[in-house]
């Protein structure tokens, strides 16, 4: 039942034609989730006790932090169905999360170190956690140039599919490594088994931007992973006959 | 074909095996190098180096700042909540600094066993919360300034 759907999913023609359904669903769900999370986040949230307003900067860097780890994970795990089962929908899946992935480290790497400046009184330090998380920048570039560097889309999936599942160490490093070693970067605030360390007025809109971030990146698949497939697909038989339908 | 699935599936988690030993000997290998800081313990058993630079971490203890009426030298004590350390530091302290606060310096011993720092950093916990909340949890005082 389930193998049948992941088939079935995994169609191109199918795939085309759900996902231009499901994203005006997806685009309302996102505009809800960000501006509830943001009105919370940036203007109900009680400052905090000790950075005041500036800590609000979590309402970007946290959501933007894991999804640079979720999205590395996502396609790693795609890559590595692309090259056990040679599934194309999953190599378009893999190297359509890479760009968006590094955006978000990006993002997480520029809003930290804002962040760091006036807290810690430095912009970037050498710690375990602000080094993995560059080293997961380098992984996600490394993929797009090893990507775009080979000719043949197919193999290039493949290669890139190795590269990406040998840099999934990095993974679980960057999660623990606040805690097997000694930073300047904080511990685990929500993502531990403990209750989490912040105020629920605080936690319950970072969630909804977790989720906005969540479901930006799905938008985001979606849209680069249909132009990969047409782009991949453009002699098949099926783009004719969605041109005819199209006239 | 279902053999040849099965055989690069098994490959696949062979490296991905392989990887994670590798990296966690690798990581053990240089456990020292990255640690970003050293702890007052470390110090006073003497394994933090003797003639280089090197970080110390730990907390400010409560009542122990003191600013000589000259200049912007600072003296101050760091804890591990086992052994402490006295500090001494001229310059700006970053914003979060305050007793009780954990930090960060940067420097070396000089030969009576007193911390010289060149940089001080704030290192903020994980703890998020309203001012009103950490009032009646704890009596922060009120000169926390943001």
């Amino acid at each position: 039942m389930f193998m049948r759907f992941i088939y079935k999913f995994s169609s191109p023609p199918y795939f085309y034609a759900i996902s231009a359904k499901m994203l005006p669903w997806l685009t309302v769900l996102f505009l809800v989730l960000l501006g509830y999370g943001l009105y919370g986040g940036l203007v109900t949230a009680p400052a905090d006790y000790q950075q005041g307003d500036s800590f609000r900067i979590i309402y970007v860097h946290v959501p933007a932090a894991w999804m640079s780890m979720f999205i590395y994970v996502v396609m790693a795990i795609s890559g590595g169905i692309g090259l056990v089962w040679r599934i194309k929908l999953a190599e378009i899946v893999s190297i359509s999360s890479a760009s968006v992935g590094a955006s978000f480290t990006f993002l997480a790497l520029v809003t930290g170190s804002l962040w760091g400046k006036p807290m810690w009184g430095a912009w970037w330090v050498w710690d375990a956690r602000l080094t993995s998380e560059l080293i997961l920048l380098f992984l996600y570039l490394g993929i797009i140039g090893l990507y775009s560097g080979i000719e043949d889309k197919r193999t290039a999936s493949r290669a890139v599919a190795i590269l990406a599942l040998v840099g999934v160490v990095n993974i679980p490093i960057i999660h623990y490594s606040v805690e097997w070693w000694n930073t300047l970067h904080q511990g685990a605030t929500v993502t531990k088994l403990d209750k989490p360390s912040i105020h629920i007025d605080m936690l319950i809109p970072l969630l909804f931007m977790a989720g906005a971030f969540k479901v930006y990146y799905f938008i985001a698949l979606l849209l680069r992973s249909r132009n990969e497939l047409l782009e991949r697909e453009q002699n098949a038989k099926w783009i004719d006959e969605l041109l005819e339908n199209v006239k | 074909m279902r053999i040849v699935k099965k055989k690069r599936l098994m490959l696949i988690l062979l490296m991905i095996t392989g990887i994670f030993i590798a990296t966690f000997f690798g990581l053990r290998a240089f456990n020292d190098n990255l640690m970003y800081f050293f702890s007052a313990t470390d110090v006073v058993e003497g394994k933090a180096p003797k003639d280089h630079l090197f970080r110390l971490g730990g907390m400010v203890v409560k009542g122990s700042v003191v600013r000589q009426p000259s200049g912007l030298t600072v003296q101050f004590v760091l804890t591990d909540m086992a052994k402490e350390v006295t500090v001494q530091y001229t310059g700006i302290l970053p914003d979060l600094f305050r007793e009780g606060q954990g930090i960060v310096a940067n420097g070396k011993l000089d030969a009576n066993g007193i911390f010289i720092a060149q940089e001080v950093l704030a290192k903020h916990d994980e703890n998020y919360m309203p001012p009103e909340v950490a009032g009646s949890m704890k009596k922060v005082p009120t000169e926390a300034t943001p």
